[in-house]
């Protein structure tokens, strides 16, 4: 279960990018959203949504939304979540924003994740707005009903109470060590 | 036909690859049992050669047979039709390896 509760406060993190610099959470103050991803390489339902998330920084980014994902699986168990791969994965997918390695699983352990993909979407205080998956199809985007994530930034962006802001993160568990 | 179904708890998708499984078995007229294999632990998955979760072996062949396996407990995917990754395997794929394996055996 999620050590964040709806309403709380981001916890910060720095953590070592694939774009060779280190992200913390301070630089993301100011936007008008943050969603953290807790992601990876190797599992199946992240691979199956990626090309969404890509989407939705494309859709969103003009709108002051930062997407985040961090990669905190051993990848002693599983060598395609390195760091190396990570790269790959990123210049592959053509990811447009920040791929981190949360290489201690720190970030993980405090935010409470337990699967991948998992979002945490806070606003531009960095409260916790919305938390779970992304949207309620992994198998087919074009069967999708429910658009979680879309529907919370849209919500947060104008304002207005949002209808759903828990869901169960459906995916692969974290990898800890 | 012998049919079984490998699957990890910690992959949500499994029920849902169990049904499809069931669903295309019944329209193709397969009513042999299921032999439904839950694996808990990487040692099982080394002994069973588990590729990930959900695996599905129709007379021992894998009904998406990986080119490089590797054994662990992890969550499968699979690349459909359209070329897009899923972890459910399509009823295409399941359909035409049942049917395979119909005309293996006839």
């Amino acid at each position: 279960m999620a050590n964040l509760k709806i309403g709380d406060k981001a916890i910060s993190f720095k953590l070592p990018g694939v774009d060779d610099k280190v992200h913390s959470l301070d630089e993301y103050a100011g936007k008008n959203g943050l969603a953290v991803i807790f992601s990876c390489n190797h599992c199946p339902y992240v691979r199956a949504w990626e090309d969404r998330m890509v989407q939705i920084q494309a859709d969103y980014a003009g709108k002051g939304i930062q997407l985040v994902a961090i990669n905190a699986n051993d990848d002693t168990k599983y060598p395609d979540d390195s760091f190396p791969k990570m790269k790959e994965r990123s210049r592959e997918k053509k990811f447009n924003y920040p791929y981190l390695r949360d290489e201690t699983q720190e970030v993980a352990r405090a935010y409470g994740a337990e699967r991948t993909p998992e979002v945490f979407l806070f606003d531009k205080g960095l409260t916790l707005h919305y938390h779970g998956a992304i949207d309620d199809n992994y198998d087919n985007p074009s069967a999708v009903k429910e658009h979680y994530l879309r529907g919370a930034l849209d919500a947060m962006l104008s304002g207005k109470p949002l209808s759903t802001s828990e869901t169960k993160p459906v995916g692969c568990t974290v990898k800890w060590k | 036909m012998k049919v079984r179904f490998f699957y990890s708890e910690d992959c949500p998708s499994h029920d849902e690859a169990l049904e499809r499984l069931r669903k295309v078995m019944g329209e193709e007229g397969i009513r042999d049992e299921i032999e439904v294999v839950r694996v808990d632990s990487s040692e099982d998955a080394e002994k069973l050669k588990f590729i990930g979760s959900p695996t599905l072996l129709i007379n021992g062949r894998d009904i998406d047979p990986p080119t490089n396996p590797y054994y662990a407990l992890t969550c499968r995917a699979y690349r459909l039709e359209d070329g897009r990754i899923s972890p459910l395997p399509s009823e295409t794929m399941i359909r035409k390896a049942i049917r395979k394996a119909a005309a293996e055996g006839s």
